[in-house]
């Protein structure tokens, strides 16, 4: 928007009103602030004078605070932020940054840990029950060769799936038993 | 039964589920961190698109060999490090030991460079990002005063995330939050290798393609930030004079070197889980051109970035001096902007130069933000969480940019773990009835409680150390002994034979060349200088001070004398193995020989034992 007598009327209520609020008084009038040398690059100087003290300035500081006060409302009111609209040797209080109560990486850290954990576990089970099926299984086949009945062809104890397939012969039973596994 | 003569013994050893878990699972192992923090960095700093000509001319010479000598040593034998080592000479056996202590001391640390990364990961979830903002200081009047003085980024890195002390000497506390990050990325290398290749071979699916696909988006993304053709422009414009710098020859090869992960035993462990009858010569040659491949295509979004941030800062600085400017001369808004701000600045000066020089304005050059090149830790966690910030939809990035250094980063542990794994399995000492579960978990576990001091404050000092002379030197010595043992001691010929056994062809001139003449020279070339370079600089490092008068710039400082003591004994540990086995071997047979019962040695060869 472009910067015209309207805003500088806009102005001068906003210090009017920053000066009531700080003082409490109400007798700062919006003719009280006045405005000179305004600039194209809208910056001017302002000084606002207390009626009720024969047509004195309100000291500086008075003003610093209480523009510190309202910092807030007069940014609003003119849609700029405290680096947009500057009051020279006026630093603003910086607010500090929302922190929630519990920091976010502990909730994302508790479900990455959580994940790998229960991968863990499952793994583990299974190699368990993995080594239980597989030591039932070889007593099976100890117990079926004192039998005689098995026919697999077996070489040094490891069924011939895990060579050559046209060679050997195959049994069902022990088809099943995944040569992936490693013998423990 | 009777045997076939041409089917070899079945050991029940694991096997691949198939070819492209292997050949993925080697690519993973060599493409790592490196990739994507050295290589684009060393392009930058030896003169963009000319250290490529060194880069192929060492892969040629000294990367494709090795490689291809590891692999089809790994696939012959079938065997991890030790027992490789051992088996082609018990006189080399040490070469073998050397291997498995350098991946030992690797996997320590490159873990904790890995929880960094992690930690970072789950800071991205936090809008806004952590490290895009200064924290204020106690009564609130101003920002925390290390972090105004440095930036967001620095402090968030230096103060943060790793509480770096002034000194290596002052070890400071542990750190919990790195410690309950360190503990999660075990648990996670657990989960991956518990039984060994089984699981490994299927996380390698995900660990091994994700980076491409995030590398991908990162691209594209970045070719479309402002300033990233000017980022490329300056990493790939050739200098060739720089080739005339021996450094940059020498950068090339320890970077191939390095990069292929050679001599850690793991590439050896991943090819002794092959059958036997596979054609390792293409495979160390497709792995090598896929690696040095990775290496380009990561450092053309690397750089698209590095150039948005620095046209980002250039533009910056032309703004700040443009509200100077307008403040002091009270000139209208907008009536200064950055395409017309040189023709302004020299108005200016020429009409008010005591006014502009009262002013003191930064000069403002994009060439010296380009300039501005980081290599490592520095480059992921400093230079580009810093542009993260500045691109849109800064969060998602984070993550996936934070899950790609992951996924690097783990699929080269899997390497290291089954670099230290699978020779743990075939040593007597370990009795057959423990499961690899249990084997795993208590490697696991042991690293763990190790690494739990690179958790202190001066952590990342020995990250440093270890990264410079335990994860280096050793290295050199380990591929020199393994060229010359496999070429002079087991013999060139009998290693063609099995070569030609496995793959169906005699290797050709190019290898019997490289492997008898060239690759042991520039190895010997490549260490000797190695050395020298490291002799001649004095052990110093940057140590990031808050009250040194030049901060933020890091003070440098020396290491004091336990602290060189232990360089030296990480650098020459893992190489001591060699000589020390190689006599302890020729005391016994000394001893041996005066025994008249004397068996005489196996001849090995890939066939199989012939007595």
């Amino acid at each position: 928007y472009a910067w015209d007598a309207n805003e500088e009327y806009l102005f001068k209520a906003m210090m009017a009103f920053a000066m009531r609020k700080y003082s409490r008084k109400s007798t700062t009038q919006i003719s009280n602030v006045l405005l000179c040398n305004v600039t194209d690059r809208v910056s001017f100087w302002f000084v606002v004078t207390d009626s009720s003290r024969n047509v004195t300035t309100v000291p500086g500081s008075e003003v610093e605070a209480a523009i510190r006060l309202n910092r807030h409302r007069i940014n609003n009111a003119f849609l700029l932020s405290d680096k947009t609209l500057q009051f020279l040797k006026i630093t603003s209080t910086l607010s500090p940054p929302v922190e929630p109560s519990t920091p976010a990486w502990l909730i994302v850290f508790g479900v990455v840990l959580c994940l790998i954990v229960a991968g863990i576990i499952f793994l583990v089970v299974t190699g368990i029950r993995q080594h239980k099926k597989k030591y039932k299984e070889s007593t099976e086949r100890e117990n079926l060769e004192e039998k005689g009945e098995v026919t697999v062809t077996v070489e040094n104890g490891i069924p011939c799936e895990a060579l050559d397939l046209k060679a050997g012969h195959v049994n069902g039973v022990f088809a099943a038993d995944d040569e992936r596994f490693t013998s423990l | 039964l009777a045997v076939p003569p041409e089917i070899p013994k079945e050991d029940g050893r694991p096997k691949w589920d198939n070819k492209f878990q292997y050949i993925l699972s080697c690519i993973g192992f060599a493409v790592g961190l490196g990739n994507v923090w050295r290589f684009p960095y060393l392009c930058q700093i030896h003169g963009g698109g000319a250290f490529l000509i060194p880069y192929f001319i060492a892969l040629l010479f000294e990367g494709i060999p090795l490689l291809h000598l590891e692999l089809a040593l790994g696939q012959c034998l079938r065997k991890g490090s030790i027992g490789a080592w051992n088996t082609i000479s018990p006189y080399l056996g040490g070469v073998g030991a050397g291997s498995w202590m350098v991946s030992v001391l690797v996997s320590l640390y490159y873990n904790t460079v890995l929880t960094w990364v992690m930690w970072y990961f789950i800071n991205s979830f936090q809008e806004p990002l952590p490290w895009s903002f200064c924290p204020l200081n106690e009564n609130r009047t101003g920002l925390n005063k290390e972090c105004y003085e440095s930036t967001a980024v620095n402090y968030f890195w230096y103060r943060k995330t790793l509480n770096i002390t002034p000194d290596v000497t002052e070890s400071g506390t542990l750190q919990w939050w790195l410690i309950l990050c360190l503990a999660t990325c075990w648990a996670i290398v657990y989960l991956c290798t518990i039984r060994g290749i089984e699981t490994t071979g299927k996380a390698i699916y995900v660990t091994a393609i994700f980076p491409y696909l995030v590398l991908t988006v990162f691209l594209i993304q970045g070719l479309t930030l402002p300033g990233a053709t000017d980022g490329l422009a300056y990493l790939f414009t050739p200098n060739l004079s720089t080739l005339k710098n021996p450094h940059v020859w020498l950068d090339a090869a320890t970077q191939i070197f390095f990069s292929l992960s050679l001599g850690f035993g793991g590439l050896i462990a991943f090819s002794s889980y092959n059958p036997p009858k596979n054609d390792c010569e293409k495979d160390a040659v497709t792995v090598a051109i896929v690696n040095s491949m990775t290496s380009i295509y990561a450092s053309i979004p690397v750089f698209s970035v590095l150039g948005f941030k620095a046209t980002t800062g250039y533009w910056d600085c032309l703004d700040r001096n443009i509200i100077s400017i307008i403040n002091e001369f009270d000139l209208p808004e907008e009536s200064i902007v950055r395409q017309n701000y040189t023709a302004w600045i020299s108005f200016l000066n020429s009409s008010y130069p005591e006014k502009i020089a009262g002013l003191k304005l930064k000069s403002c050059d994009l060439q010296e933000f380009l300039d501005q090149s980081v290599s490592g830790t520095g480059l992921a966690f400093i230079v580009f969480t810093q542009a993260i910030i500045l691109m849109p939809g800064s969060q998602a990035w984070a993550i996936l940019f934070f899950i790609m250094l992951f996924s690097l980063g783990l699929s080269s542990m899997f390497g290291n773990i089954e670099g230290v794994f699978t020779p743990l399995l075939e040593l007597k000492i370990i009795s057959k009835s423990i499961p690899k579960e249990l084997l795993s978990g208590i490697i696991c576990l042991i690293c763990f409680l190790i690494a739990l001091c690179f958790t202190l404050g001066s952590g990342s000092y020995w990250i440093d150390i270890f990264d410079r002379y335990a994860g280096s030197l050793p290295l050199l010595v380990i591929a020199f002994f393994e060229v010359i043992g496999v070429v002079y001691v087991y013999k060139i010929k009998r290693f063609s034979k099995d070569v030609k056994q496995m793959t169906g062809r005699k290797p050709n001139l190019y290898w019997q060349f490289t492997w008898r003449f060239i690759s042991p020279l520039l190895l010997l070339i490549v260490f000797v200088a190695f050395v020298t370079l490291q002799i001649q600089k004095s052990p110093s490092y940057a140590a990031w001070n808050p009250k040194y008068e030049g901060f933020p710039i890091k003070e440098e400082k020396v290491y004091p004398p336990w602290v060189l003591a232990i360089c030296v004994l990480l650098a020459v540990l893992p190489c001591v193995f060699v000589p020390l086995v190689a006599l302890f071997q020729l005391t016994k047979q000394m001893c041996r020989s005066k025994e008249p019962s004397r068996v005489p040695p196996e001849v090995f060869s890939c066939q199989g034992t012939i007595s």
